[in-house]
């Protein structure tokens, strides 16, 4: 069989399992479509969160990016797991304790006001809806490379399942074909890697295997990440390894993308609504760290792949005859995702550091999908990366489509425009708003605007930079008011938003020499998160203290036993 | 057996002592080994990886799922010294 064969059994065959697990789960109540009942165990929860948060980003682009970024990847590794650390340690546990559904809830209650649930529905829809875009094009990308079918069927096809669980399980469906999801994605990463790293260093775990000796041909011998290093010296490129040289990010933007993704990653409302379907403050706690190892199984072999990628990508093509290319940079030429131009007439491919004589582009996406085929992997194994990129992109797709579901029936309709709502009508409006929700995001999957992209990558410093101060100071500081928060959440995300836009959208000429003390609309969420925090605290000092019963119940969500 | 007597003003004071304790942690190993001293902790090698290297691509990752095991297990402890559970 050959590998589109493939793909369609493995592709069939996990769907499938999706579906059935959907329909064995479905909802039957609010309780069980917003938050499944609150009865997941903690571990299955971790497994759940792990699929949510790792999207087509992770599995798709991530060891691409590292590839080329060398050290400077570290702002994805370390930015995208060390977030774990601050949502377990301030925000998970007292969220669950607080209960309720979603995050506005917690926002309006403990901020006594309907205003700061309202912005807090509509950071939470614009976060989820650019993100969940990013995922339905994820989808057609992958359809489009290994079924050869349109990019805009893709995304239907995707669009469809979504919607039969999303809509008929509820957060329910969801969790457990998240857990799912989460199975296939893992076995789908690591067997490549494994195989990988065992054909150029002899070690068959990746994280210990880039840091190995090269079992065999010119380099024999010699430490894989040291060769690397000599390779890019060879052609121009910074070392890979190194940190702070020309060509590679300055130190204080690194702190500062870094710091923002992480923040940005404990402020995002799909991933904090995962802590409310376990059973206590407690669970919440062990679901968290069961979420970062199973995160980090991935992230750990991220820059492993990153490594062998690199090494393989330019042994195999750097000074090879285009006509003796291999067959997988055929296809993906097709694509148009990875291009030769042959500026020296020779027909022979030069990559190198100076563009001036690089005569191949390879578009950073690509890395792990082609990665098998670059190693010479067989059919099966291609077949099954492709499955796990879609249940990467599927899984994430539908949990931010339950965000946007319970933002608009529970926080929208229910909590202000009509509370007198029936748990029948509320649980069939959230179904309606899931649907018109999978239709909205596929639509923009298939015609995304030019900046959904870009986008995508801000959402990280627009919730590090209005969510996570307020949440945590509305946890930790009694004094806090709703005049601070409110006051801090609009100063916040209004820098955050204006530098972005300004550097971006309005003078997209003004280089890195005009940004603030060389920090990149990427790390500006870090400025904007600590202006947030100061404004907050400053207003809160200066107006009314909060009621008697709202510092009763930020003394209660503090405690982890039930009331 | 009846737990301790409730004692909600320890127990938050001890849960704060050890997020400070935690968070210290994950400052040094992310911000101040992997990015603020990478480059002399590159010059020290661990097998192939130059350590500051390490540090930013696996060490980081490594001690954030330590730290939040050791803040799981030691919340239940303390949530029972202080009989809040």
């Amino acid at each position: 069989m050959g590998i589109q064969d493939w793909t369609y059994v493995m592709v069939g065959l996990t769907f499938s399992i999706y579906i059935g697990i959907a329909v064995w789960s479905r909802a039957r109540s609010t309780r069980g479509f917003y938050v499944a009942g609150r009865g997941v165990p903690a571990l299955a929860n971790g497994m759940a969160t792990g699929a949510d948060w790792m999207s087509a980003a992770s599995f798709i682009s991530m060891a691409g990016l590292i590839s080329f970024m060398g050290y400077t990847g570290t702002i994805y590794l370390m930015g995208w797991t060390g977030g774990y650390v601050l949502l377990a340690l301030l925000l998970a546990p007292y969220l669950r304790k607080f209960g309720k559904y979603t995050v506005p809830d917690f926002v309006g209650e403990r901020y006594y006001s309907q205003a700061a649930r309202i912005v807090a529905v509509f950071c939470a829809i614009f976060v989820s809806f650019t993100y969940v875009a990013g995922q339905m094009r994820g989808v057609g990308v992958v359809f489009s490379r290994f079924l050869e079918v349109p990019v805009e069927q893709g995304v239907l096809i995707g669009m469809a399942l979504v919607f039969i669980y999303a809509t008929l399980g509820g957060m329910r469906g969801i969790t457990y074909t998240q857990v799912a999801q989460y199975v296939v994605l893992i076995i789908a990463y690591l067997i490549p890697a494994v195989a990988i790293s065992y054909k150029i260093t002899g070690n068959p775990i990746p994280q210990l295997g880039f840091g190995d000796q090269i079992a065999s041909g010119e380099h024999a011998g010699r430490y894989l990440l040291e060769a690397l290093d000599g390779i890019h010296r060879d052609l121009g490129f910074p070392e890979y390894t190194a940190a702070f040289v020309p060509g590679k990010k300055p130190m204080i933007d690194v702190l500062a993308i870094t710091a923002a993704l992480m923040i940005g990653t404990a402020g995002l409302p799909h991933v904090l609504i995962r802590f409310y379907t376990v059973k206590s403050a407690r669970a919440a706690r062990w679901s968290a760290m069961w979420a970062l190892v199973f995160i980090a199984i991935l992230y750990t072999t991220a820059p492993a792949v990153a490594t062998f990628a690199r090494v393989n990508m330019i042994e195999t093509l750097h000074q090879t005859p285009y006509d003796e290319a291999p067959a997988w940079f055929k296809t993906w030429e097709e694509t148009k995702l990875i291009a030769f131009d042959d500026k020296d007439g020779d027909g022979v491919i030069r990559y190198s550091g100076d563009a001036t004589l690089n005569e191949l582009t390879v578009d950073r996406d690509i890395m792990v999908l082609a990665n098998p085929e670059i190693a010479n992997l067989p059919a099966w194994v291609i077949a099954l990366v492709a499955a796990g990129a879609l249940a990467a992109a599927l899984s994430t797709a539908a949990g931010l489509l339950l965000v946007i579901s319970s933002a608009v029936s529970h926080d929208l309709f229910k909590s202000v425009v009509k509370p007198d709502l029936s748990e029948e009508g509320e649980l069939w409006l959230a179904r309606a708003a899931a649907g018109v929700a999978v239709v909205v995001a596929g639509i923009l999957g298939i015609y995304p605007p030019g900046f959904v992209a870009q986008v995508v990558a801000f959402a990280f410093g627009l919730a590090a930079s209005s969510f996570f101060p307020i949440l945590v100071l509305g946890i930790f500081s009694r004094r806090t008011t709703k005049e601070g928060a409110i006051a801090g959440m609009v100063s916040g995300i209004g820098l955050t938003a204006a530098y972005i836009i300004y550097f971006k959208f309005i003078d997209t000429t003004a280089g890195a020499d005009a940004y603030w003390f060389g920090i990149s609309p990427e790390g500006i969420g870090t400025v904007g998160m600590l202006l947030n925090f100061a404004v907050t605290m400053a207003v809160s000092q200066v107006t009314a203290p909060p009621p008697e019963d709202v510092q009763r119940m930020v003394e209660e969500v503090r405690l982890p036993r039930e009331a | 057996m009846e737990g301790p007597k409730p004692d909600p003003q320890g127990y938050w004071r001890a849960n704060l002592r050890l997020l400070a304790a935690l968070l210290s942690v994950w400052f040094l190993v992310s911000f101040v080994l992997g990015i603020l001293l990478v480059e002399p902790l590159n010059a020290v090698h661990l097998g192939g990886f130059p350590l500051g290297f390490w540090f930013a691509h696996q060490g980081s990752i490594y001690t954030f799922v330590v730290l939040i095991w050791v803040y799981a297990r030691r919340a239940d402890v303390l949530a029972k010294r202080y009989g809040v559970e």
